[in-house]
């Protein structure tokens, strides 16, 4: 047991000595937490919106009181003639122009129907597409208080709501596609190179020749990464908690241990990867191509998995990031119990005794 | 004589698929000695070596290693030996101090006895100003030193090392053979590859391989006589000439 905590320490002194790659992986968490949260969002909060208002009367000053009232829309300018239509998205002054035309007033008074128009930067569909959906909804909201006073036909209201999500947050995604992503990457990564490490500069030879066993070499190489995630986790969770306002639903004991259950498993994938490969820059190249690109693309946490083709869709189930995620949005968003991640839980656990049985059998404990 | 023979190998062979790196050797080795494992590149001492210490397991053949099988015997034979790679095996990124202390706790030494020790050889080696120090920021020659007194730190038996002097410069590489035969002076069998041939002729006795056989075994003298050499080099030249396999 001396044996063991004395490998533990050098480990420790191993990562506490290395203070850029130490600070990488402190760091990294939370600046992928505030870069997602904050800047990478399709969230439409205080979006420039530039008005060609040619009608100018009382419906629709209306129209554009509604509109600069939200907070979704900030009217930035106001548009004279169609010409400067081109020009506001060229000069990005606003990704979307509402056009009331010279007759729209006089139309909704006498014929009851009156057109306007939305222009939008479409360069970016996602926010195009976005952007239309919000302008629509205040103006379909300033129909409805029209309608109120008077006697209209028959007219289906749509009420939608928003489960768990109710303000459309990007956060509520992304929190739980990086604790995937960070967990991955550390416990992967940091575990497969610095098993690697040894073997390149011969001390695990000297181990090797050494009466310790083996497998406490790798068990105590573990341990403190098994320790950094556990802080990262909880950064992670606080931040979000505290900053980014995404609530804990579930239960935190249940989120505590499928996340530990997950650096298991990606532990012993690092493993595996360290018994399979002799040098760090392989080692690194198999963690990023096999693991982190797939974190991303396959996990659902950028892509919804339903939306890819079949055969991505059959790939994505070997990504264990992918089960992680579910749970992590079923129990941390929708807070949801044990139950409901069951299928989930099992596969984790399933994809960690394969690894970890692989990663054993490979492991050499003599040099070919 | 049979009682002090250390090690002991009988047609030890070692395969890879078609390719026989070790064929059939067969030599002993004695206790305190300072046995020098001689060969070209790649003419199988490493091989030889690792089969020795367990870091590879024989194709064929029968070895003992301190008296202990290295069949059965796996877990005793590592208590006994001391290892020093190839490569520089200690942590560059650990002090002096914390090196010796991993390695001696590797082995289950009692704290105590390693903190006296520590003191011990830090003044033998004249290193007590730098035993702070990170071993990365140390010269070459010192890091050679303080590797191969981690490897006897726990007092073994034998001391296998491999190409202890590659890259060090003519005075460290003296000053690293006077360890060697200060630890042969306490008992501990040394045995030791090389390529420098002046080296060859600080061992009691020394082997030379080629092409996976031992084709030569004998004192420096002997050797010497035997082949009409004026130098170990000459030996050398003589016997690798023969070799039909290409370096590499």
């Amino acid at each position: 047991m001396k044996q063991f905590f004395s490998f533990i320490k050098k480990e420790f002194y191993h990562i506490w000595r290395d203070r850029r790659t130490m600070f990488i992986l402190l760091g990294m968490p939370l600046a992928q937490i505030i870069i997602f949260g904050f800047a990478l969002t399709n969230e439409v909060k205080n979006e420039s919106i530039a008005i060609l208002d040619q009608s100018k009367d009382a419906a629709s000053s209306q129209i554009i009181n509604k509109i600069s009232a939200s907070r979704y829309f900030n009217v930035t300018a106001l548009l004279h003639n169609p010409d400067e239509i081109a020009r506001t998205f060229q000069t990005n002054t606003a990704r979307i122009v509402l056009v009331l035309p010279s007759t729209f007033g006089e139309d909704l008074r006498h014929v009851n129907k009156a057109q306007v128009q939305l222009v939008t930067d479409a360069s970016d569909p996602n926010i195009a597409t976005t952007l239309i959906n919000y302008a629509t909804a205040i103006i379909t909201d300033y129909q409805q208080s029209l309608n109120s006073t008077a006697v209209i036909p028959y007219q289906i209201n749509v009420q939608s709501r928003m489960l768990y999500n109710p303000q459309l947050k990007g956060a509520y995604s992304f929190v739980p596609g990086v604790m995937a992503m960070v967990l991955m990457l550390i416990c992967t990564m940091m575990t497969a190179i610095t098993i690697v490490r040894e073997k390149e500069t011969g001390t695990m030879e000297v181990m090797l020749v050494s009466p310790v066993q083996p497998m406490k070499i790798v068990m105590a190489k573990a341990i403190p990464y098994l320790l950094l995630t556990v802080v990262n986790i909880t950064n992670i969770l606080l931040l979000s908690v505290f900053v980014l306002d995404v609530p804990i639903n579930g239960s935190l004991i249940l989120l505590t241990g499928e996340s530990i259950l997950f650096t298991i498993t990606c532990l012993s994938f690092g493993l595996l990867i360290s018994s399979v490969t002799d040098s760090q820059q392989t080692a690194m190249m198999i963690s990023m191509m096999g693991l982190f690109l797939p974190t991303v693309m396959l996990s659902g946490f950028m892509f919804p998995i339903e939306n890819m083709p079949l055969a991505l869709r059959i790939v994505s189930n070997v990504v264990p990031s992918r089960w992680y995620y579910e749970i992590v949005v079923a129990v941390m968003i929708k807070g949801l119990g044990i139950s409901s991640i069951l299928k989930q839980t099992l596969v984790l656990s399933g994809m960690t005794v394969l690894l970890l049985s692989l990663a054993i059998k490979n492991f050499k404990i003599r040099l070919e | 004589m049979a009682n002090d023979i250390i090690i002991q190998t009988e047609q030890l062979t070692k395969r890879f698929g078609d390719f026989i790196a070790v064929d059939h050797i067969s030599f002993d080795v004695h206790k305190g000695e300072i046995f020098g494992f001689l060969g070209a590149n790649g003419a199988g001492k490493t091989t030889a070596m690792r089969m020795l210490c367990g870091l590879s397991l024989p194709t064929s053949g029968k070895a003992t290693i301190a008296g202990f099988d290295i069949y059965k015997k796996t877990e005793a034979i590592k208590r006994s030996i001391g290892y020093m790679s190839q490569k520089f095996s200690l942590y560059e990124d650990l002090t002096v101090k914390e090196n010796i202390r991993f390695y001696a706790g590797i082995y289950g030494m009692s704290n105590k006895y390693i903190k006296d020790k520590t003191a011990l050889l830090l003044q033998q080696l004249h290193l007590e100003d730098e035993a702070d120090k990170l071993v990365g920021s140390l010269p070459l020659g010192w890091k050679q030193k303080l590797a191969f007194s981690v490897a006897i730190f726990h007092e073994p038996q034998i001391v296998f090392l491999d190409e202890p002097t590659g890259g060090v410069d003519p005075v460290t590489r003296r000053e690293f053979w006077n360890l060697i035969y200060e630890a042969s002076a306490k008992g501990i069998t040394v045995f030791v590859t090389t390529h420098y041939m002046d080296e060859a002729e600080y061992c009691n006795r020394v082997s030379i391989m080629v092409d996976g056989r031992i084709d030569a075994l004998d004192t420096p003298v002997a050797l010497k006589e035997n082949f009409s050499a004026a130098s170990m080099d000459e030996v050398f030249l003589q016997l690798a000439r023969k070799a039909t396999r290409n370096d590499s």
